[in-house]
């Protein structure tokens, strides 16, 4: 029989107790933490300032106001105008970003050959890897004047340039999300499409698409999020006029443009201009989150069924 | 993907068919296309002002000596700080989720759905998040350090979630040998769990780290200067190359626009560069099990 | 062949067992629940030092939950629960302050895929004792290990080389060196060659042969006549089906090697070792 090392009796107890491990531990938590820290310091961080502005500005007024004008003497604070620019440059980047992501999605999952798509992907990560201020650069001094030489008479600033580019920035999401969601649908459906005599294109779009739909859907939602706390493409391309317009060729001023705006001027802390920021940054953490909820639990459903 | 099912007998073409994949292929087209005119345009404008002087001298009203020097070295200062910040506090957080959480409890669910949640936040609330506590609040000042933490912060989630999957990879087989080896729970996790992890966690950080370098909003919250014209140092006042490119593109002189271009060009090699050795570790070192 | 009567089963085999003062380990009325679902139950056997003891069965009898109970691979497994008591060395391994990490340190273990860590051939033998603190003489111990498990002459040239670039056979015997280097009194292997070829197969069987000179050798398997070939012992398992349809394994007979191939006592043995099913 092998002897062991030791010649003391057997007791199969730990020689010491092992507080090494017990350290690990708390420290590991600890650091986990952090993100928990985060998060809490995010919501007081905006909430504070937040709740001060609404006692000066009924929430009345703020929500249903449709003068934006904080920093004029006798300021008006209805946050209508961001909300629309808002909601209208991100209208015109889905418009860019979904028709395209999915046709893109599709022709990945369903068409392209293993060396297409050697290529392609990684085309989409550059795509989506290069910093938003490049996407604004490129909105203002190239993508503007170019609708202007196509006829399309567009303010320096205005809502078209900004919305199409941060659709073309949305792309890549819109396209390895969906890819994602096609990819899990089992090969036994296209087969099963296949055998009947479909062809290629309906068994994507009959067959493929319709099973990976909360996945795609996901990734519109997730895309929407993105666009509406996008700041730097809106910031440079899009001004700072806060008014109601459906003309896309005029300059509309979003809720990230104006708080990135707002913050670089002299705003003393505790003043009412100081403090909206803290409010609209309120209303786009709020939005942006109930999204990327509904985006994770249409994740998790479309999990849940294939896997 | 199957094979595409051949029509049996006369072949009629496929007219929808056929239109449908032009569809597609134009989408597909329209993205390579506006990423050709982007990279195309940005280096026709920008090309020729990338110059030594662009590199190593600081900026100035006049757009022919102006220079993005102190933007470059705190946007580098920047990246390292940040790298040496989150790798720890992501990795850490990492094994913990993987290798020490149970599941079942309530709290660590609550952790992993806040972590994918922070990943969702948009980055100018970052900003504000400094704005108020770092700067402002616990007082630390419109400095390098607090656009470190701020960029930290905001890596945080994706450091995480990459070197989770990146511990996830590893196969429990070799867990398994090391526990019936007489392995403890942290000799099991430092010495087979982790050093098989690294090349992922390594991909996937300076990944992330190349996308918080790109960052403007934040910085610009926390009140990254728009004229900066020395070096910048941990805790002073700084600027970055994004803010610096921000800074030229809202200048009158068209030169300055110019400037904004080859500035970018800058950052895109960094960014190039940065990328290239995540890519260049995941090929060499990462264990295909 | 005899028809066993249901009275005497039980007793024999306890007669056979508490007259092995000398054995390592003492299985008493052993129980494994998987989130309350029985694996196994009333497992009684016990197991004696320089011998192979064998475990087989039909698939899903639980051999390898028993198995894993030797070194307590089953805490690693949440909702996983073991009642009954299993002694080693007198000691109730499941005992209140026993600590599983030094119980692994004394029952080695070796799987069914070869699992070589991502390290030199070195590193692989050299783990264990590392992180037992053994660190003197760490050359040698590798050697002996090597030697022990018959892989030193092939690798001794290479030792900085992977381990992932030996054969599927090579690293199973790595393996069974990393094991031995800690210097266990135990191994036990769970279907050690099911994943090999034959001639490797045959390598790891001749193997345990030398090994139980040394050690007690407890297997896993499903190839009857590995069992025949490499087992002194051997308890044949099978699954006991309750009337919701709940599948638990019993120990149906423990006994001399030759006697469950030749003049098992149990029809159920008789009819597993003639291929009759399973």
């Amino acid at each position: 029989m092998a002897v062991h090392d030791s010649a003391a009796p057997l007791t199969l107890r730990a020689p010491r107790r092992r507080y090494s491990e017990d350290i690990v531990r708390i420290v590991l938590l600890m650091a986990a933490f952090v993100s928990v820290v985060t998060t809490f310091a995010i919501i007081i961080s905006l909430l504070r300032p937040a709740i001060e502005f609404f006692t000066e500005i009924s929430p009345w007024e703020f929500f249903a106001g449709t003068t934006w004008t904080p920093l004029f003497l006798e300021g008006e604070f209805g946050v209508v105008p961001l909300l629309v620019g808002t909601l209208v440059i991100t209208f015109w980047a889905c418009l860019v970003a979904i028709p395209c992501g999915l046709g893109t999605a599709i022709f990945l999952s369903e068409y392209a050959n293993p060396r297409v798509r050697a290529v392609l992907k990684p085309v989409l990560e550059v795509l989506a890897g290069i910093p938003t201020i490049v996407y604004g650069y490129f909105a203002l001094t190239f993508f503007t004047p170019f609708l202007r030489d196509i006829g399309v008479q567009v303010e320096i600033f205005n809502v078209l340039a900004a919305g199409l580019v941060m659709g073309v920035m949305l792309i890549p999401l819109v396209a390895s999300l969906s890819e994602d969601a096609m990819f899990a649908v089992p090969n036994e459906l296209r087969d099963g499409g296949y055998a009947l005599g479909a062809t290629r294109r309906q068994v994507a779009t009959r067959i493929v698409v319709p099973a990976a739909t909360s996945g795609i859907v996901a990734s519109f939602v997730l895309a929407i999020s993105r666009g509406i706390g996008e700041t730097m493409i809106v910031l440079i391309a899009a001004g700072q006029l806060a008014q109601i317009s459906a003309d896309p060729r005029v300059s509309l001023e979003t809720m990230t443009a104006f708080i990135g705006a707002t913050a670089q001027g002299d705003v003393p802390t505790g003043s009412i201009e100081y403090k909206t920021i803290f409010a609209v940054g309120l209303a786009l953490f709020v939005i942006t989150l109930a999204m990327n909820i509904v985006s994770i639990r249409l994740v998790r459903r479309f999990r849940e069924v294939y896997e | 993907m199957s094979t595409a099912a051949a029509p049996i007998g006369r072949p009629r073409r496929d007219v929808r068919g056929g239109l449908f994949y032009l569809l597609l292929l134009f989408s597909v087209g329209l993205a390579l296309l506006t990423l050709a005119v982007l990279v195309g345009d940005v280096i026709l404008d920008g090309g020729s002002w990338v110059t030594k002087t662009l590199l190593l001298d600081p900026p100035s009203v006049d757009p022919e000596i102006a220079g993005a020097r102190p933007a470059i070295l705190a946007t580098i200062y920047l990246g390292l700080l940040v790298l040496l910040l989150t790798v720890p506090l992501g990795v850490a957080t990492a094994l913990y989720l993987e290798e020490y959480a149970d599941k079942e409890r309530w709290y660590n669910r609550f952790l992993e759905v806040n972590i994918q949640n922070l990943a969702g936040v948009p980055s100018i609330v970052y900003g504000i998040l400094g704005l108020a506590f770092i700067v402002r609040g616990i007082g630390l000042g419109r400095v390098l350090l607090a656009g470190a933490i701020i960029l930290t912060l905001l890596t945080l989630p994706t450091v995480i979630i990459a070197s989770r999957e990146a511990i996830r990879a590893v196969p429990d087989s070799i867990r398994q040998g090391a526990y019936a080896l007489g392995a403890t729970h942290w000799q099991v996790v430092r010495r087979q769990v982790l050093p098989a992890a690294i090349p992922g966690i390594a991909t996937g950080s300076i990944l992330a780290l190349s996308r918080a370098i790109g960052e403007t909003a934040p910085l610009l919250m926390i009140g990254a200067l728009t004229y900066v014209s020395f070096d910048p140092t941990i805790l002073g006042a700084f600027t970055a190359l994004p803010v610096q490119i921000y800074n030229w593109i809202r200048q009158p002189q068209d030169e300055f626009k110019l400037l904004a271009a080859a500035a970018i060009i800058v950052l895109l090699v960094i960014m190039l560069l940065l990328n290239s050795v995540a890519i260049i570790i995941r090929n060499r070192y990462q264990k295909r099990w | 062949m005899t028809i066993s009567n249901p009275i005497h089963l039980a007793e024999p085999m306890v007669e056979r067992s508490s007259g092995r003062r000398d054995a390592i380990f003492k299985v008493r009325e052993l129980e494994v629940t998987y989130s309350s679902k029985a694996a196994v139950r009333g497992i009684t056997l016990d197991i004696a030092p320089n011998e192979v003891t064998a475990i087989i069965g039909p698939s899903g009898c639980g051999k390898s939950t028993f198995i894993r109970c030797f070194n307590r691979m089953n805490d690693l497994i949440p909702g996983a629960e073991v009642k009954g008591e299993l002694l080693y060395h007198g000691l109730d391994l499941y005992g209140p302050r026993v600590d599983a990490v030094e119980v692994r340190k004394r029952i080695g273990m070796v799987f069914q895929k070869p699992n070589p860590f991502p390290k030199s051939i070195y590193d692989n033998v050299a783990f264990g004792p590392r992180v037992l603190g053994r660190k003197d003489d760490l050359d040698g111990r590798v050697e002996r290990a090597l030697q022990q498990a018959a892989l030193w002459d092939e690798v001794k040239h290479r030792l900085k080389a992977s381990a992932l670039s030996l054969s599927g056979g090579q690293q199973q015997r790595l393996c069974i060196a990393r094991c031995l280097a800690v210097q266990p009194d135990v191994i036990l292997m769970d279907e050690p060659a099911s994943a090999l070829d034959p001639i490797a197969t045959t390598r790891i069987e001749d193997l345990m042969q030398e090994l139980k000179q040394s050690y007690a050798i407890v297997i896993v398997t499903h190839n009857m006549q590995q069992a025949a070939r490499v087992a002194d012992m051997t308890a044949f398992f099978s699954v006991d089906i309750a009337d919701e349809g709940e599948r638990t394994g019993i120990l149906v007979e423990f006994d001399r090697t030759d006697k469950i191939f030749t003049q098992p006592s149990d029809q159920r043995t008789e009819d597993y070792v003639t291929g009759r099913f399973g």
